[in-house]
């Protein structure tokens, strides 16, 4: 990608005022690991779990910026899935605080904090094999009156409540091509759009911060690219995105933030381009001895440690 | 040997009592398994202490039937929290482990010596205690029998009311898994951790279904007390569960009309073998069986069926094959 012109920038922030707003929050940010955010969201702190003798997660604290992309990078096994599970609550850490939106949620049952607007979605895909794919929509829907017991019985209670659901998954589907697929089961979907209809029925609770872990995996260069378009726009519209993913690339296009973690630690964080030039980064993710570059098109600035 | 003796045998225990105890079981079942997920192996202890409910609220206590049938209730949903509440926030093994146990247990302390005053011990309750029941039949007095179907009066009383029963569960489940509950249960039996992470409160939704399904299975006990007149500990064994389970797989499981037909079927090949087991001995065409064999011998041969029906038929005869195919992914 050539360098953006101060022109492209400007029309780029008109179009995207969402991120416009999340650069300029950013902007003076130290770029340290758990630096201090001006609105976060997330707020966490001595969060660690231990597995045996190895130390999955030991977070010391970390910020994450309302209404930002950021981006959770790190070497496999560096303890992202881990962290994801721990401030979700579907794992209970051995010491640690944090906050959502204020309030401490630590100890907090997993649908408690997805209520709470804190939903995610999962590395090893969730699709509800013998359900259709409309079904698994809809059940994504939050303040369902039809999925109480008693109301249950009397579909003029919920029908309307449904039938509004039905538009607005409707509506998710076709952003993420899935509206062909209505009505198969979707355990009869390939894995990459089991990833996108996992992604879409997160949404369907309408969610303040979505966690989504690895999003990309499997799924097409060319769905890959309107993806991130939705990704973007789920921003726009005010929501907080965190998500993990191991294309650089990627990273680097949609991210306003990235928190690099090795070994159950934050060792950096910054904007993608800064990060991606950060020596302890590169050595992370490719060792002490290499001469390649972490993204296609070179960013990573190999020159520096090409001499080693 | 006579077919018709035969034909009419088996029909009235196709459809007959015993049908309706095994298929409001399998209604049961098929809310916790078929729909929700749930390996409920001690469904007979839900109807044990449905028919224990009639038995010692009426022989006992010397008290109403109908308050008898509200203790059934309520006994069957205390059972259901107490097997539920620790268990249910575990894996789901631990429900089946601790289901099948506690089903034992409470038949070994119905049984017991200590508690014979109240449950009659190994002899169980027997008198009658379905009276205020077989005082309303509005069957004449002078009914003997139906053409074909064999039932005494009284038996017949019982087999409209207890097909009424079934067909009032049915419906009731049919309305339940068809809304948007039924599809949170059933998110549950695909993947309970998509469901929290949607934010539903999984631990209610498991509870519910396995309160419902054992009231259902107590309501097959309160008939059993009612119609055989007596409650005994030892009808109540594990094997009992596992034809219910049968049942249900037969007929399909989360499909609300499997256990009907699962229960009609299942008996009607079950009674259908024997009769025509008995007279085949009996006329001498088979004398390497005698006739106290052929209990035995049909269950061989149902075990048998159902192994084929498993392998060229694994859905059930109302299950969608598609679907179960889907698994294999
Ligand atoms: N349930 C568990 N039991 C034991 N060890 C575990 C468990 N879950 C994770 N680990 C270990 O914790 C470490 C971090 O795992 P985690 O899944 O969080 O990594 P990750 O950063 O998500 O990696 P990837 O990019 O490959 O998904 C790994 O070394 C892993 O082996
Ligand atoms: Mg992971």
């Amino acid at each position: 990608m050539p360098a953006n012109t101060d022109n492209d920038l400007a029309s780029a922030n008109d179009l995207m005022p969402g991120r416009a707003a999340a650069v300029a929050a950013l902007k003076d940010v130290p770029h340290v690991p758990g630096a201090q955010k001006p609105d976060p969201i997330l707020v966490a702190d001595h969060v660690s779990r231990q597995f045996g003798g190895l130390k999955a997660v030991d977070v010391a604290h970390v910020e994450i910026q309302r209404g930002a992309i950021t981006a959770l990078i790190g070497p496999n096994g560096a303890g992202k899935t881990t962290l994801f599970n721990l401030l979700t609550g579907f794992d209970k850490p051995d010491t640690g605080k944090w906050t959502f939106n204020q309030q401490q949620v630590a100890g907090m049952s997993p649908y408690k904090l997805a209520r709470k607007g804190m939903v995610r979605t999962f590395q090893l895909t969730k699709a509800l094999s013998r359900m259709t794919v409309m079904d698994n929509m809809r059940l994504g829907a939050s303040g369902q009156l039809g999925e109480r017991f008693f109301p249950s019985l009397l579909p003029f209670l919920w029908n309307a409540q449904e039938r509004a659901n039905e538009v607005r998954a409707l509506e998710l589907l076709g952003r993420f091509n899935l509206d062909a697929k209505l009505d198969d089961f979707a355990g009869s979907l390939s894995g990459g759009q089991r990833k996108l209809l996992e992604m879409a029925r997160a949404l369907m609770t309408n969610p303040e911060m979505v966690m989504l872990d690895e999003p990309m995996a499997g799924v097409n260069p060319a769905l890959t690219q309107s993806l991130l378009g939705h990704i973007k726009n789920i921003r726009e519209e005010g929501t907080t995105v965190l998500f993990v993913e191991h294309d650089m690339d990627m990273v680097r296009d949609i991210s306003d933030w990235v928190i690099v973690m090795a070994q159950g630690q934050i060792i950096a964080e910054g904007p993608p381009d800064a990060v991606m030039r950060d020596r302890q980064v590169i050595d992370a993710y490719l060792g002490t001895h290499h001469d390649q570059a972490l993204t296609k098109d070179g960013t990573s600035l190999t020159q520096d440690s090409s001499g080693e | 040997m006579d077919f018709g003796i035969i034909f009419s045998q088996t029909l009235t225990q196709a459809i007959g009592i015993t049908a309706i105890i095994y298929c409001l079981a399998a209604v049961g079942l098929n809310v916790q398994f078929g729909y929700t997920g749930l390996l409920n192996f001690g469904q007979v202890a839900f109807v044990a202490a449905g028919a224990y409910a009639v038995g010692v609220i009426v022989l006992t206590f010397d008290l109403s039937l109908w308050l008898a049938i509200l203790v059934g209730i309520l006994a069957s949903t205390l059972l259901a929290l107490i097997l539920g509440i620790p268990t249910l926030r575990l894996r789901a093994d631990y429900l089946a482990i601790v289901t099948i146990a506690a089903s034992e247990l409470l038949r070994l302390l119905v049984r017991s010596i200590a508690f014979k005053d109240t449950f009659g011990g190994a002899q169980g309750l027997n008198g009658k205690l379905g009276q205020q029941f077989h005082d309303l039949n509005p069957l004449p007095s002078d009914f003997t029998s139906l053409p074909v179907l064999t039932w005494t009066r009284q038996d017949l009383w019982v087999v409209i009311v207890g097909w009424l029963l079934v067909v009032l569960f049915t419906l009731l489940v049919w309305g339940l898994v068809r809304s948007p509950w039924g599809r949170v249960v059933k998110g549950i039996r695909e993947d309970e951790d998509a469901v929290v992470s949607l934010g539903k409160n999984v631990f209610v939704y498991k509870m519910q279904a396995l309160v419902l399904g054992g009231i259902i299975g107590g309501f097959g006990g309160i008939v059993w007390a009612v119609a055989k007149q007596s409650v005994q500990p030892d009808t109540f064994q594990p094997d009992f569960t596992f034809f219910a389970y049968t049942i249900l797989l037969l007929g399909g499981a989360a499909r609300v009309f499997g256990p009907i037909v699962g229960a009609i079927i299942f008996w009607f090949l079950l009674a259908g073998v024997g009769e025509l087991l008995s007279q085949m001995i009996q006329a001498g065409y088979i004398d390497f069986l005698s006739a106290t064999d052929v209990g035995s011998i049909r269950f061989i041969l149902m075990g048998l069926g159902l192994m084929l029906l498993m392998i060229f038929r694994p859905q059930g005869i109302f299950g969608d094959r598609r679907e179960l195919a889907l698994d294999a992914r």
